[in-house]
C-alpha cells in the first residue's frame, strides 16, 4: 500500500566541463573529503553514481557525469534518453577560470535542450565555481555578468534557473547545496511543522535539523529575537563547522568519518546554550536556547520524547520501512 | 579581531622579529596567525616595504615585527639596537620550496652579528612552505638546512648556538604549533603552568590538557606527558568550533531590542563558557573546553577510562586549577572575565 511514505528516488545530474570541480564538490559534501584532499581525484570516467538517504523519504540519486568531450557527446547522443529522463535537478558547474567561457555556454545549451526534451519539469541550478580564485572585491560583479550570460542561454529554464557562486574553500559550497537539498525534500512542510511545535515546547531560540553525513541543513525554525541574528549565513556556516569538526575527529580517533560521530555536543555560555544531539537515523538536531540550566535539561528530555515522531517521517527508520516496504 | 591595535614602538614587551628573504612567507605567517587571514588569501598580499609592527594583547603582551627582506640590518647607517634590544626571539623564515643557500648565508650572518651584542637571543628557524613537498623531500630538506646552518656556525667557532628548527606551513596547524613553542620559551611561568596541568590530568584521568590563547590559538602550556602529533590539532579545531558557534549565537541581543543585558541573561547562564563532546562509539566524554579567563581556555582530551559521571570531579578540579592560575597571571583578571570571544 502506498502510505505516502514510500521512498522517493530523486535523480540529480551533476554536469559541466572536465576539471570544473564536480567530483571535488561531490567528494566534499557527500564523501567526507576535505578541500585539500581533492587534488587526489582523477577525471571521472563516464558516470559515477551515489545514493544518499536524507530525512523524510528522500533518496538522492546523484549522477556525477564526467565532463570530457567524448563523454558529453555520448550523453547527448546514444545515452540521451537514459541520462536525461526523469531528472529532478540538473546541477551545472562552470569554472570561473575557464578560458573558453563562450564554448562552455554552448555546451551548456545543448545539455539544457536535451533536458528540456526529456525532463521539462526539472529544476536547474548553475554553480559558478572556484570563486576563491577571483579577488574578493571583483567576485560579485563577475558572478553577475556570467550569470546573466548563462541565463540567456537557458531556453525554457530561463525564468527558473538559479545561480550560486561557490568554492570548495569556504562555506559557499554548503550554501548552494543546502538550497538544492531543500528544493528536493518532498515533505519539508510536515517536518517543519513538527520542528516548530518542538521549538515552542522547549522554548528554543532556534532549531536546525541537519543530515548527519553531509551536515547539510534539512530545515530550521527560528523564534522571536533570534530572527534578528545578524549572521544570516549561519546555517551554511554551521554545516561547514560541523563537517570540518567531523573530519578532525575522524582523523584523531582513527575512526572512519562515517562512524566518528559525536553522541552529543554542548556549549554553554552566559549568552546562550547550544547542543547537538541525534534525532533520527539520518539526522541530528542542533538547538540554540536561552542560557539557563533548567531550559537546557528540559529541552534534552523533550527531544528524546519526540524522537519517535520524527522517525515516522524518516524513511530510514525500521518502522517506516516495515510498513511501506512491499 | 579587534585585539591587535597598532601600538607605538618602544613598549617594553617581548618582541618577536620575523626575518627572512623576500617572498619567504613572513607577512603571510603574521596575517594567518594574528589576523586569521585564510591561507589562500595570502596570494594577494603586497610585498612588505617597511617594518610592520603588530602588538598582541593577550595573557601577556608581545609584539611581532615583520621586517622586509631586502634591507641589510647590519648596514652601519641602521640603528640596530633599536631593533634588537628587548627582543624575545628572532624567527627566521626560509622558503623550503625555493633555493635556500642565500637564505642560510643571510641567517648565519645575522646570527654571528647578533652573537656579540645579544648572545641570549633565541633564534627560531621556520623551514616554511613544506606543504608543497613530498614527505621524503621534506625530511631531506629539513635535515640539509639544519646541517648547513650548524656547520657554518661551527666553522666560525660558534658551537651549540641557541638555534631551533621547525617545519611550517600556513595551510595546516604546523605554523601555530611552531609559534606556540616559540612563545612558550618567553613565558617565565611555564614550569608552574605545566605542573598545574600535570596535576589536573592526574586527578581527572585526562589524556592531554592544553592551555590555549583563545584568539591566536597558540597554546601557552600543556601537561608534560608525551604528545602524539594529532592532539594539538584536534584541540585547536575544537576551539574553532566553540568560537564559531559562540560568534553565531553570542551576538549582542541588546542591540536588537531596548532591553538591559541583565533581563536577557536570566539568572542561570554560566559565566565562563564551557563545552563538552561525547562520542557515540565510546559513550564517554571525549573533549572538554572551559574558558579560564578573558584570554585563555583549557582544552582537555579525555582518556578512555574517563566515564561520564566524572563530570563533577572535572568541574571541581578545573575550579582548583582556575584559582591557581589567577595567581600566576593576575593581570588577566584586571578586566572581568566576560563576554566571550
Ligand atoms: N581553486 C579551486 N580549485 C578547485 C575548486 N574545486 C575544484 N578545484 C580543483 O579543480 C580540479 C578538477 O576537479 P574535479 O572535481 O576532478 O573536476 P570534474 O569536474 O569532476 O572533472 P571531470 O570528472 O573530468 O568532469 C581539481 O584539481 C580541484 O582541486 C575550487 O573551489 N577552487
Ligand atoms: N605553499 C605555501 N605558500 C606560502 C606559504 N606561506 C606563504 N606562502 C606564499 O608565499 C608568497 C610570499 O609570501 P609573503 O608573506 O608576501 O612573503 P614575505 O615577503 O616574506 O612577507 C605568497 O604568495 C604566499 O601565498 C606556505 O606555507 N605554503
Ligand atoms: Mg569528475
Amino acid at each position: 500500500m502506498n502510505t505516502g511514505k514510500r521512498q522517493k528516488q530523486r535523480k540529480v545530474l551533476l554536469m559541466g566541463k572536465s576539471g570544473a570541480g564536480k567530483s571535488s564538490m561531490r567528494s566534499i559534501v557527500f564523501s567526507n573529503y576535505v578541500a585539500k584532499d581533492v587534488r587526489r581525484l582523477g577525471a571521472t570516467i563516464d558516470v559515477e553514481h551515489s545514493n544518499i538517504k536524507f530525512m523524510g523519504n528522500l533518496m538522492l540519486n546523484l549522477w556525477d557525469c564526467g565532463g570530457q568531450d567524448g563523454f558529453v557527446e555520448n550523453y547527448l547522443t546514444h545515452q540521451r534518453a537514459h541520462v536525461f529522463s526523469s531528472v529532478a535537478v540538473l546541477i551545472f558547474v562552470f569554472d570561473i577560470e575557464s578560458r573558453e567561457f563562450a564554448a562552455d555556454v554552448i555546451s551548456y545549451s545543448s545539455i539544457i535542450r536535451a533536458l528540456q526534451e526529456n525532463s521539462p519539469s526539472a529544476k536547474v541550478f548553475v554553480l559558478i565555481h572556484k570563486m576563491d580564485l577571483v579577488q574578493a572585491r571583483l567576485r560579485q560583479q563577475l558572478f553577475e555578468e556570467r550569470a546573466e550570460y548563462i541565463r540567456a542561454a537557458s531556453e525554457g529554464f530561463k525564468d527558473t534557473v538559479e545561480f550560486w557562486a561557490t568554492s570548495i574553500w569556504d562555506q559557499s559550497l554548503y550554501k548552494a547545496w543546502t538550497q538544492i537539498i531543500y528544493y528536493l525534500i518532498p515533505n519539508a512542510g510536515s517536518i517543519e511543522a513538527l520542528l516548530r511545535q518542538l521549538a515552542e515546547v522547549i522554548d528554543a531560540r532556534e532549531l536546525i535539523l541537519y543530515e548527519r553525513t553531509t551536515c547539510l541543513t534539512v530545515t530550521h525554525v527560528t523564534r522571536g529575537l533570534e530572527e534578528r541574528n545578524p549572521f544570516t549565513d549561519r546555517f551554511e556556516r554551521i554545516s561547514s563547522i560541523l563537517k570540518t569538526h567531523k573530519q578532525s575527529m575522524a582523523k584523531h580517533t582513527n575512526l572512519p568519518p562515517n562512524i566518528a560521530n559525536f553522541a552529543e555536543m554542548q556549549i554553554k555560555t552566559g549568552r546562550f546554550m547550544f547542543f547537538i544531539t541525534r534525532l533520527t537515523e539520518n539526522t541530528n538536531l542542533a538547538a540554540a536556547i536561552p542560557p539557563s540550566e533548567q531550559i537546557f535539561n528540559a529541552a534534552r528530555v523533550n527531544i528524546s520524547l519526540v524522537r519517535p515522531r520524527f522517525a515516522e517521517l524518516d524513511i530510514g527508520s525500521a518502522k517506516a520501512s516495515a510498513r511501506g516496504g512491499i | 579581531t579587534g585585539r591587535l591595535p597598532n601600538s607605538k614602538a618602544g613598549d617594553d614587551k617581548p618582541r618577536l622579529l620575523l626575518m627572512g628573504q623576500p617572498r619567504s612567507g613572513k607577512s603571510s605567517i603574521s596575517s594567518v596567525v594574528f589576523h586569521k587571514l585564510p591561507p589562500s588569501e595570502t596570494l594577494y598580499l603586497e610585498t612588505t616595504t617597511r617594518i610592520k609592527k603588530e602588538s598582541m594583547h593577550s595573557f601577556m603582551d608581545f609584539q611581532v615585527w615583520d621586517l622586509p627582506g631586502h634591507v641589510d640590518y647590519f648596514d652601519p647607517s641602521f640603528h640596530v639596537d633599536h631593533i634588537f634590544e628587548e627582543i624575545g626571539a628572532l624567527i627566521w623564515v626560509i622558503d623550503a620550496q625555493d633555493e635556500y643557500l642565500e637564505a642560510i648565508m643571510q641567517l648565519n650572518k645575522t646570527i654571528l652579528n647578533l652573537q656579540h651584542s645579544y648572545p641570549s637571543i633565541n633564534v627560531e628557524v621556520f623551514v616554511h612552505k613544506v606543504d608543497g613537498l613530498s614527505d621524503d623531500y621534506k625530511a631531506d630538506t629539513f635535515r640539509d638546512i639544519i646541517q648547513r646552518v650548524t656547520d657554518e656556525l661551527s666553522d666560525h667557532g660558534y658551537e651549540n648556538a641557541p638555534v631551533s628548527f621547525y617545519q611550517t606551513s600556513i595551510y595546516d596547524h604546523s605554523i601555530f604549533e611552531a609559534f606556540s613553542k616559540v612563545i612558550q620559551k618567553l613565558i617565565p611561568q611555564l614550569p608552574t603552568l605545566e605542573a598545574l596541568l600535570d596535576s589536573l590530568c592526574q586527578s581527572c584521568r585526562i589524556e592531554k590538557a592544553y592551555l590555549f590563547d583563545i584568539m591566536s590559538k597558540i597554546y601557552i602550556a600543556a601537561d608534560t606527558s608525551p604528545t602524539d602529533g594529532g592532539s594539538y590539532e584536534i584541540a585547536s579545531d575544537y576551539i574553532d568550533v566553540v568560537i564559531d558557534v559562540s560568534e553565531i549565537y553570542g551576538w549582542d541581543r541588546t542591540l536588537a531590542l531596548e532591553v538591559e543585558e541583565e533581563e536577557i541573561r536570566g539568572e542561570s547562564g554560566c559565566n565562563d563558557a564551557e563545552s563538552l563532546i561525547t562520542m557515540e562509539r565510546k559513550g564517554n566524554h571525549y573533549l572538554y573546553l572551559r574558558e579560564i579567563n578573558k584570554y585563555l581556555a583549557l582544552i582537555c582530551l579525555m582518556g578512555d577510562d574517563s566515564p561520564a559521571e566524572k563530570k563533577a570531579v572535572i568541574d571541581y578540579n578545573v575550579g582548583v586549577f582556575q584559582t591557581a592560575l589567577k595567581q600566576v597571571f593576575p593581570r588577566a583578571e584586571r578586566e572581568p572575565p566576560g563576554h566571550h570571544h
